[in-house]
């Protein structure tokens, strides 16, 4: 079972290396034209292709490619010649840094938060965090980070630009990128702790929870010990399919911050059409995507007696 | 009986269910009271109110109900005015339940044992070592296989008969004074629920526990209970105790709740030797996907015949129908249609072929489109297949709705929500009938409905058979159905065919030894039929484990 | 529903409801007003940059000297016509090969349902952000983008919505009365597919709304001089570090019209779960 779940996972990792370098393939007219541009001499373009490898077959190239990223080697930038390996390598540390400082505040949040509305489903409580949630996922992610550094960095509490440098002590890299994580976390609070009450409040119509009831158990043992470990599947999959919104809601966040991230990067060679950059970029976090939805797969399939101890 | 003490004593009980925005009234003014160690039977069809007197019993309403009036007193105690922490310590403790689907209403997430052990820990009653020593004790007299080993598997690795006794054995574990039995063998097939049956007899005498006993099935609260109480619409009809009532009810709706099994079809004679039947099936094996359902089944259905297909849950009595209609095609043998072979997927067959061959469903509600006028549904297959349109297609409507006797005017623009069930199957009817066809697999039409129904959709389909010649399968699991409107029957176990002849012949000894086993297993009226019953399966030496 | 039903639902509709369905109203309204409402005209220059709020611009100017109220109004036909537009393009692509997927079965929808795993597999902005360096940045590109990746999501509920009601006996009854493919979408699927639909469409109009405003944000979506909330933000950021609350007001915009289609949304899912809690 489980196996065949980590099998399915390469195999889609497979397919997207494939989708991204054929996108590439895609691009009308000629890369090294286009880099050298119009002025450039027919020799100088065939040389280039050469140097780019793009005498070579498509199949070949793509497996070289693959080889070569596998090792960690994705190649130079077209904009500036830079192998992209060293212009990633501290990127990806903060824009990880940026996700899990996030992640680590929303996750124990919007799962207390989820539980307690679902327990006091109805109440005031749980209408006033209904619409609190609602329109905080309404709201653009700009909208938030604009909001927080309208109200919050006039103050002079906390930058509004969060410019980090890798010798940078922690205490000053967290307090830094506070506005950045604040807005992440609000943004994908709202998300998960909604999903997590409606995971559990689904469950509450079974009948194994009037049994419970019956059986003389109280509201709290019914929530936690009847209906938590059923919903555990489907919040397990909320939690991934959030951290994976984290890595997309980087991308803007970074922007307004102007942080050093992956995010920014691929932002900015999209404008510059550094296609090999963006294609690394884009590599990078499907691929991550695709390994937290792997793990949430395996969890949920961990977490569900009925796939782990057969008839 | 009558020196005993009282338990239970519910006075003009009042519960209201909120629908579309108002409260109505669900059971309206009922008295119930019950003696330590007494088993009350409540009787009554579909919107009777049980269910929901049951539940209140334990001070509980479900969502969306309330008590809104009477007094409920359990040992004393108001269960009305009780704080629901009180409301709570009693239940599970003192006042146990037993659901109609143990499946369903085990937590799947946890095993046995834990779910068991769950209300003595929680009341305080006894220790986890006590209490799993105490279930494997209990297990044990529920004749549950392996009693010290089955607690520690999870609800998915055991079987629906076995997990009711498990959960009649969880009932027990705090030793109530009282347990509420919510259809507890419904879901069963008929050989399951004898051996729950007892076992739940069994344990409650053993206790001297009470019990309030909640079932549709006459047969069945015959056996168990020792007092009886009839339920209408929320109101009784009336109570007395279970041999007088069963003796001479006295009631007009009592009387017509016993009548129903009378209703008995006059068996038509063979077809001549020289008849070709309508459908044949020769030689059928059929697989859904690797596995295989259907073995070698053959059986002929002729023109203004019911042959009854019988079996319990995974005899293949539906897939054979599935292989006739075409949606299963057979991995060998054929279906022949007056002696012709059908192409074996629906979508090779002609118009015509389809035409020929119509289909009632069990579930009314599935069957009916629900965003669907009863015109569309009804006056479809007639445009369809006839080409009608217009005032012809609106007359030929009019008069499918006359001959399944419901009014044209008031029922042509209805959407499906808005009829009973008895309607709604009413009108699968006249979809089928719609076509003109030879020849209708009717499948467990009658299983979800009511008694009384039940009766009006056997009498109408009989009527039909005979004003239109037509050829019946009539796929079902209930004997008494068999009994009322079958010329022939088919048994089949585990995809074969077992038996196979006339219905009269079917009814007589000598049996094959599993229809035998069907026929003895289907509660009869009399209330000692479970005693005996067990005492000649004991003799014989044939009493399942 | 009839026209009884319609008024009972309108009745029993909770404040929210009420509050998102005048939002809607209203942005409708302006948009189709826009060029009566705005004082200025959308691209004219009509004075000193980022003059303060005064009688004659009454929420200002901005960084090139274009009146804020008067594109503020433009951007309600544009981002949100633009939105509408992709996300009515995702919606008919996604439902009807949904729809089609679930009746069909067999091969065709084992191939949509794998193609449509694999782009659902890479995050939607991701993807949007390599398809438009491959494809280049325009509005119609944008729109075709955006589209493309959203009727993944419209496929998977379409067909997951379709396939509950495939099951249903009345489906079969239909199948093997030898009814067309066309029949059984139009006639007997889709009415009992359309609630959860409807409501998708509002959900899915909300995300496309928040994708194309990211875009134009970030500068790979619709382009000035056309006035859009996204880029209007982008281009006037910088006042926000000084206290400026004008920047803010496109953003402001997104987001109650956002606020305004989740709340009624989120009324319509309660109303169709059958009011159970």
């Amino acid at each position: 079972m489980i196996a065949l779940r980590l099998g399915l996972g390469l195999v889609t990792l497979f397919v997207i290396s494939l989708l991204i370098f054929g996108a590439v393939e895609l691009l009308p007219g000629d890369i090294a034209q286009e880099i050298l541009g119009q002025a450039a001499t027919p020799e100088t373009v065939a040389a280039f292709r050469r140097e780019l490898g793009l005498d070579q077959p498509a199949y070949i190239r793509y497996f070289v490619w693959l080889g070569d990223v596998l090792q960690g080697d994705f190649g130079n930038s077209l904009a500036n010649g830079r192998p992209i390996t060293d212009l990633i390598a501290t990127r990806l540390g903060n824009t990880l840094f940026l996700a899990l400082y996030a992640a680590v505040i929303a996750v124990p949040l919007a799962l207390t938060l989820g539980i307690l509305a679902a327990l006091f489903r109805n109440s005031l409580y749980d209408r006033a965090v209904n619409i609190f949630t609602l329109t905080s996922i309404s709201f653009p992610e700009f909208f938030v980070a604009y909001i927080l550094i309208f109200l919050l960095s006039q103050t002079g509490w906390f930058p509004s630009i969060a410019n980090v440098s890798p010798e940078m002590a922690f205490s000053e890299r967290i307090h830094r990128t506070f506005l950045p994580a604040l807005t992440l976390t609000l943004v994908v609070t709202a998300h998960m702790m909604r999903m997590t009450r409606a995971a559990i409040i689904n469950l509450l119509a079974s009948p194994y929870i009037e049994m419970a009831k019956l059986k003389g158990a109280s509201p709290t043992a019914i929530i936690l010990r009847h209906a938590l470990p059923n919903a555990l599947a489907p919040i397990i999959n909320v939690i991934a399919l959030n951290l994976a919104y984290l890595i997309t809601g980087v991308v803007v966040v970074e922007v307004v911050f102007v942080y050093p991230g992956l995010g920014q990067l691929m932002v900015d060679s999209v404008s510059k059409r550094d296609i090999t950059v963006v294609q690394a970029a884009a590599l990078i976090f499907a691929c991550a995507y695709v390994l937290l939805n792997l793990a949430a797969d395996v969890l949920s399939t961990l977490s569900n007696p009925r796939l782990v101890h057969s008839r | 009986m009558s020196e005993q003490s009282l338990l239970l004593e519910i006075k003009d009980l009042h519960i209201e269910g909120r629908a579309d925005e108002t409260w109505q009234p669900i059971v309206k003014g009922v008295d119930l009271t019950l003696h330590r160690g007494e088993v009350m039977g409540l009787i009554g069809e579909s919107g009777a109110g049980k269910s929901t007197i049951g539940l209140a019993a334990m001070g509980f309403t479900r969502d969306g109900c309330r008590i809104s009036g009477g007094s409920i007193e359990f040992d004393g105690i108001n269960l009305r005015k009780a704080s629901e922490a009180k409301r709570r310590g009693l239940r599970g403790k003192r006042i146990a339940y037993v659901a109609q689907s143990a499946a369903a209403s085990f937590n799947p997430a946890h095993k046995l044992i834990d779910q068991y052990c769950e209300a003595p820990l929680s009341h305080h009653v006894m220790s986890r070592e006590e209490a799993e020593k105490d279930a494997v004790e209990l297990y044990r007299r529920m004749r549950l296989p392996n009693p010290e080993e089955i607690g520690f598997r999870y609800p998915h690795q055991v079987s629906g008969g076995q997990l009711q006794r498990a959960m009649t054995a969880m009932a027990m574990a705090c030793r109530p004074d009282l347990i509420i039995f919510d259809e507890p063998t419904t879901a069963l097939d008929v050989t399951t629920q004898i051996e729950v049956l007892a076992a739940i007899r069994d344990i409650v005498e053993q206790f001297h526990t009470a019990a309030i006993y909640i079932t549709h099935d006459l047969a069945v609260v015959a056996q168990m209970a020792d007092r009886i109480k009839v339920l209408l619409k929320g109101d009784e009809v009336e109570e007395a105790d279970t041999r007088t009532m069963l003796a001479t009810p006295k009631e007009d709706y009592t009387k017509s709740l016993w009548a129903v099994r009378s209703h008995e079809r006059k068996e038509q004679p063979l077809a001549g030797p020289g008849e070709t039947p309508v459908v044949s099936l020769r030689n059928i094996d059929a697989a859904y996907g690797k596995a295989p359902v259907l073995f070698d089944v053959s059986f002929d259905i002729h023109a203004r015949r019911t042959v009854a297909v019988v079996g319990e849950s995974g005899s293949g009595k539906s897939t054979a129908a599935r292989v006739i209609t075409g949606l299963l095609p057979p991995s060998s043998g054929e279906v022949l249609f007056d002696g012709q072979a059908l192409p074996t997927g629906y979508q090779a067959r002609s118009k015509d072929q389809l035409r020929q061959a119509q289909m009632i469903y069990q579930m009314a509600d599935t069957a009916l489109n629900p965003m669907q006028k009863i015109r569309e549904i009804i006056g479809r297959p007639v445009a369809f297949y006839l080409g009608l349109s217009g005032k012809a297609l609106e007359e030929r409507t009019r008069e499918l709705l006359n001959l399944i006797e419901l009014e044209p005017d008031d029922f042509i623009d209805r959407l499906p929500s808005e009829l009973s069930g008895g309607q709604k199957q009413r009108i699968g009817i006249a979809r089928a009938l719609a076509a003109e066809p030879r020849f209708i697999i009717c499948d467990e039409v009658t299983s979800a409905l009511d008694q009384l129904v039940a009766e009006g959709i056997l009498k109408l389909l009989d009527r039909l058979q005979s004003e239109f010649d037509l050829a019946y399968m009539f796929i079902t699991h209930d004997l008494a159905t068999v009994r009322a409107i079958a010329d022939e029957v088919v048994v089949m176990k585990e995809g074969k065919v077992v038996e196979q002849g006339r219905k009269s012949e079917m009814f007589q000894p000598p049996h094959h030894p599993y229809t035998e086993l069907l026929l003895s297993s289907v509660p009869e009226m009399d209330p000692d039929w479970l005693d005996r019953l067990l005492a000649e399966r004991a003799a014989a030496g044939t009493e399942p484990a | 529903m009839n026209t009884q039903a319609v008024g009972k639902a309108l009745r029993t509709a909770p404040p929210t409801a009420w509050f998102g369905m005048i939002v809607i109203l209203a942005y409708i309204a302006v948009a189709f007003l826009a060029p009566v409402i705005a004082p200025y005209g959308e691209r004219e220059v009509v004075g000193q940059q980022y003059l303060p709020w005064s009688a004659e611009h009454i929420l200002g100017t901005d960084k090139l000297g274009r009146d804020m109220f008067t594109r503020l109004i433009y951007g309600a036909r544009n981002t949100v016509g633009i939105a509408f537009l992709t996300t009515l393009l995702a919606f008919l692509l996604g439902s009807i090969l949904g729809l089609l997927a679930a009746t069909t079965g067999g091969k065709l929808d084992q191939l949509l349902s794998r193609a449509v795993d694999v782009i659902m597999a890479i995050p939607a902005l991701i993807l949007a952000l390599l398809l438009l360096t491959i494809v280049g940045t325009s509005i119609t590109n944008m729109i075709l983008v955006i589209a493309l990746i959203d009727s993944t999501r419209v496929f998977r509920l379409a067909r997951a919505v379709a396939m509950n009601i495939v099951v249903m006996d009345y489906i079969e009854a239909a199948r093997l009365r030898g009814e067309g493919m066309r029949h059984l979408i139009l006639r007997e699927i889709l009415p009992n597919a359309a609630a959860p639909l409807v409501a998708e469409f509002g959900l899915r109009f909300c995300f496309v709304f928040l994708s194309i405003s990211a875009l134009s944000f970030l500068g790979l979506g619709i382009q000035p001089p056309t006035a859009d909330w996204g880029s209007m933000v982008r281009e006037n950021a910088t006042l926000i570090t000084f206290g400026e609350i004008t920047p803010l007001l496109p953003a402001g915009a997104i987001a109650l019209l956002t606020v305004g289609v989740n709340f009624v949304v989120d009324w319509m899912l309660h109303r169709a779960s059958g009011l159970k809690e």
